[in-house]
């Protein structure tokens, strides 16, 4: 067994089970942590896939931005420990057809190779190695270097052929902030504030007065 | 095989071990040089100049009891200090020392000290919900927050310096400064990053989460010995790391200060610590000479102009970059 299989299956299995950890343990902090240990996972195997970008912003963004929301929005909100012991089967017949459509499309979706009793083109790639096997002496070694990382060809792509994709995805961003803020903001009256403005320019005529 | 894994731990350990002793004498450093600003004499008894007095202190926080509080979640209150230790031990694998002295020589390695940075909020966090301690509570909560607002306008920033590196290998940004430090041209983001890291670090005049005149000491109240200890030793490592962030990104490195011969004679990694030793310098300077922000000025200052303005920065950058086609090559 090499390496990167071995480290996949630690990966893997470590964010198999703290999943299972985020719904089956009782207090709802414990569950956060251990959502935030399945992004950590994730994130290992992104870069076992050579997306080491994708791996960091994995760890930036869901880590480091949203999960930390999470953990503040349930601290603060006090749940009760014991309150959470209501019947697990209630959920479990829409979340098992939810299960089960998952699963399906992740078993379409995987290339052959990983799942070969599933696949129409088992053949195909067993013909392939032997293509392959026969010819042995012609690797052109040039073409297995990439002398572009993984940023330059995200990069090259997102901002020439996706660059409206991109910019609309942006702006639903932007409108789901302003709407955010919109929701949240309430005009408070009789709010003393310090005007840093006024203090910054003021000088000391209308700053200072004479009481008396 | 055996000698691969050996030579691996032997290359982490040379990098653990001195970054340990540096921090012990960083906090030396700190105690000296607030003690001359406020005409002080500082530590002087243990050992010569009071050379021996982190050893010491490391000694006492080494045997002194450790108390667990019995109201609190024991696992992750043993957790929280490891984890705030180990992820400040994290970023110095991308660092480069010289020109070839690196551990991990990363294609995006900025962008992993940024993400092992934005990791260092969990530990602050668990801490001080795992004490169940109102104080400690209070303490995490606003230093978690200032270190997430501090962040956005961080990786801003950081941006606007790749824009003209063209890379995000640390090696890469620094070469990219043989002719001109990034100080120069970019001095007012210079001056944004200072400050952003002395709010992401929690250090003096940021150093809300441990007002001692409101709250007792911040997220660490509950923690005694070594726990405190991994707190204390992470929160120090955290600063070199923003020293040692600084002085790639703007200061050039290990690259002499002018590429003529008398300052070339001195080897590389030796410029890059008296890089690191003079911002460490500067986050002492500024803790002894400025007050304590009030907190709404710590985020208005955060959200309403450092944002914007590290924002515009990175615009008004690219613009120049483009506008007059000096965009690096890759």
């Amino acid at each position: 067994m090499n390496i990167e299989a071995l480290l996949f299956y630690i990966f893997s299995s470590i964010a198999i089970v703290s999943g299972i950890m985020v719904i089956s343990s009782r207090n709802p902090m414990h569950s956060v942590l251990f959502l935030v240990l399945v992004f950590c996972n994730a994130a290992g195997l992104l870069i076992l896939l050579e997306t080491e970008f994708l791996a960091m912003l994995f760890l930036v963004v869901y880590v480091g931005a949203i999960a930390v929301l999470f953990l503040f929005v349930v601290m603060m909100l006090n749940i009760r420990i014991t309150e959470l012991n209501e019947s697990i089967l209630r959920y479990l017949p829409v979340g098992g057809i939810i299960l089960l459509i998952f699963l399906f499309e992740i078993l379409s979706v995987i290339n052959g190779d990983l799942v070969p009793f599933f696949s129409s083109n088992l053949f195909q790639f067993e013909a392939d190695n032997i293509i392959l096997s026969t010819n042995l002496n012609t690797i052109l070694w040039s073409n297995q270097i990439d002398p572009t990382s993984n940023i330059e060809a995200l990069g090259n792509v997102l901002y020439t052929y996706y660059v409206y994709s991109f910019i609309i995805a942006s702006l639903i961003l932007l409108v789901a902030m302003i709407g955010a803020i919109l929701l949240t903001m309430r005009k408070r009256v009789n709010v003393r504030k310090q005007e840093i403005f006024d203090q910054v320019y003021g000088n000391i005529n209308s700053q200072v007065r004479y009481v008396s | 095989m055996i000698y691969y894994i050996i030579s691996w731990v032997l290359e982490i350990l040379l990098i653990v071990v001195p970054l340990l002793i540096s921090v012990a004498y960083f906090t030396l450093a700190e105690r000296k040089v607030i003690a001359s600003i406020q005409r002080r004499r500082g530590p002087s008894v243990v050992g010569i100049w009071g050379l021996l007095q982190p050893l010491a202190d490391g000694l006492k926080l080494l045997v002194k009891e450790t108390v667990l509080p019995s109201n609190a979640n024991t696992i992750l209150f043993i957790i929280a200090p490891i984890l705030t230790f180990l992820l400040s031990l994290l970023g110095w694998a991308v660092v480069p020392f010289g020109s070839h002295t690196v551990l991990s020589d990363l294609n995006i390695g900025l962008l992993y000290i940024f993400a092992v940075s934005s990791l260092g909020v969990y530990g602050i966090i668990i801490s001080g919900w795992a004490s169940n301690s109102k104080y400690a509570f209070l303490g995490a909560l606003r230093s978690a927050a200032q270190m997430v607002s501090y962040e956005v306008s961080i990786g801003l920033i950081i941006i606007s310096v790749l824009l003209c590196a063209g890379s995000l290998n640390l090696s890469k940004i620094i070469l990219a400064q043989e002719s001109i430090w990034y100080i120069i041209p970019l001095f007012p983001v210079f001056i944004l990053f200072f400050v952003s890291a002395l709010a992401e670090t929690n250090r003096a005049p940021f150093d809300l989460p441990e007002a001692e005149a409101e709250l007792v000491a911040g997220y660490n109240v509950e923690y005694s010995a070594m726990g405190f200890a991994l707190f204390f030793l992470g929160e120090y490592a955290n600063i070199l790391m923003m020293c040692a962030l600084c002085s790639i990104l703007f200061l050039g490195g290990w690259l002499p200060l002018f590429p003529v011969l008398p300052f070339t004679l001195i080897p590389g990694p030796l410029w890059f610590g008296f890089k690191v030793a003079f911002m460490a310098f500067v986050f002492i300077w500024v803790r002894a000479a400025y007050p304590r922000y009030r907190y709404d000025q710590l985020m208005r200052l955060g959200w309403k102009v450092f944002l914007p303005l590290s924002l515009a920065w990175v615009l008004f950058i690219a613009g120049i970059l483009v506008g007059f086609d000096w965009y690096p090559l890759y």
